[in-house]
């Protein structure tokens, strides 16, 4: 490693200056899928925290193990694993909520921030800084899906986590709810008015 | 020891794979019993939503108990072939040929004035996926007393209307039987009736497909137990 980068740096970075989803632009498909609701989007979140901090200790753990020709492999069975059981807990804990997101936490395998972090950060770091990875990593991505899915939430169907907040008077005034925010396309628009709040914010992330 | 040879290697991903299988195994095997039991429930919230009866998530199995007080499998002839109509899968029977069909009947009793209602389960493919319901008859074998839809994964907003009540609520009323032929509920799009003389619903908007799933779903699914509803008529 060219320069020793501190614990605080490596769990707060993925926030907002090294945001996974929106300075890096990854995992954009389980964005687009997801988040028509608040409730998946905050059980997606979460359970992407739990495997990306998981796998990530477990690779570091194996670093030093792993055989580099099959490595690639090895991060596949270690997130697989995980990502199986976080299903299984889901649907004995969780039924309806599994029930919606349905194939999305078996695709968490292909979401390319868990193998972006193994690689880049677990394969070359020791345990601890790897778990504050993991998480800072999938607190960043959770925060996105939060923020899309509470806009397409309140603007699509006019509730939140399933509660009515715009109120009845609003409809009898002529006010509807616009059908395209529960539609993929619109989480697309929501996270680039993301980005381009984000970027305005932060000139050194603004490129030429 | 040479961590990058080929014995290496394959050592390695011997015991890895050994090591995570076996950690799911464990996994399944322990909450195995806990998914069978949502798994149980929902299918029970299910069938009780379509005779318009909404249940606490704690309370499902009983008031299942309390209002479901018969349950069989006919056959396409009429004939009753046995009683677990809950075990029976629907998605596989759908696959068979109707003459093999395992048909399940569920037989529900409305506390308020005792009046019996049949609860028929519907499988079929809408766009993205499967999608399935229930549909209750009254006594009569003909009138439908409510329907309950769902689905895997259809469109938000267009095809996955089909699970609201906006949709399934068109259903009451609609009947089986036309002038002593047996003709399914079919949907058609708002505006339009079908070729046949047979009731219909309107179609969702915008969930094209979907509907002319549900429309086959019914035809398909309902038509076998002709014979059954036939001499629930004559009764």
């Amino acid at each position: 490693m060219a320069e020793k980068v501190s614990n605080k740096s490596v769990l707060f970075n993925p926030f907002s200056k090294n945001n996974p989803v929106i300075v890096q632009v990854l995992g954009i498909c389980s964005v687009l899928a997801v988040t028509a609701k608040l409730e998946p989007s905050i059980v997606m979140g979460l359970s992407v925290i739990a495997v990306l901090a998981f796998s990530n200790v477990i690779i570091s753990l194996l670093r030093n193990t792993i055989p580099t020709n099959i490595r690639i492999i090895v991060q596949l069975v270690v997130v697989a694993g995980l990502v199986v059981i976080v299903s299984q807990l889901l649907q004995a804990y969780a039924y309806d909520v599994s029930k919606q997101l349905s194939v999305f936490i078996g695709l968490i395998i292909t979401n390319c921030i868990l193998m972006g972090r193994l690689e880049a950060f677990a394969m070359a770091n020791r345990p601890w800084p790897s778990f504050l990875d993991g998480i800072g990593n999938g607190v960043g991505y959770a925060i996105i899906l939060v923020i899309v899915g509470f806009f397409r939430e309140l603007l699509g169907s006019g509730t939140l986590l399933g509660y009515q907040v715009v109120p009845q008077a609003f409809y009898d005034a002529g006010y509807v709810n616009n059908g395209l925010m529960i539609l993929p396309p619109m989480a697309l628009i929501v996270v680039a008015c993301i980005i381009w709040v984000h970027r305005s914010r932060n000139k050194d992330l603004q490129e030429d | 020891m040479n961590k990058q040879s080929n014995s290496y290697t394959i050592l390695y991903i011997i015991v890895l794979v050994l090591v995570v299988g076996s950690a799911l195994a464990l996994t399944a095997m322990a909450l195995k019993p806990r998914q069978q039991e949502n798994a149980d429930a929902d299918k029970k919230r299910q069938i009780l939503a379509s005779v318009h009866v909404v249940a606490e998530a704690s309370e499902i199995a009983s008031t299942f108990d309390k209002y479901v007080t018969d349950q069989f499998i006919v056959n396409e002839k009429g004939e009753r072939i046995g009683d677990n109509a809950f075990a029976v899968n629907v998605a596989n029977q759908s696959k068979e040929s109707a003459a093999e069909r395992q048909l399940p009947v569920y037989v529900c009793t409305m506390p308020g004035d005792g009046a019996t209602k049949y609860i028929l389960p519907v499988y079929g493919a809408g766009l993205w996926g499967p999608i399935w319901g229930y549909v209750a008859l009254d006594a009569d074998g003909s009138t439908v007393f409510g329907a309950y839809f769902a689905h895997q994964g259809e469109t938000p907003g267009l095809g996955a209307e089909i699970e609201k009540p906006a949709f399934s609520d068109q259903f009451e009323g609609k009947q089986m039987f036309k002038d002593g032929r047996f003709l399914p509920v079919t949907v058609v799009k708002a505006g339009q009736k079908p070729l046949g003389d047979e009731d219909y619903v309107d179609a969702v908007s915008g969930g094209t497909i979907t509907s002319k799933g549900v429309a086959a779903m019914l035809s398909d699914c309902l038509s076998p137990y002709k014979n059954f509803l036939e001499t629930l008529r004559n009764k």
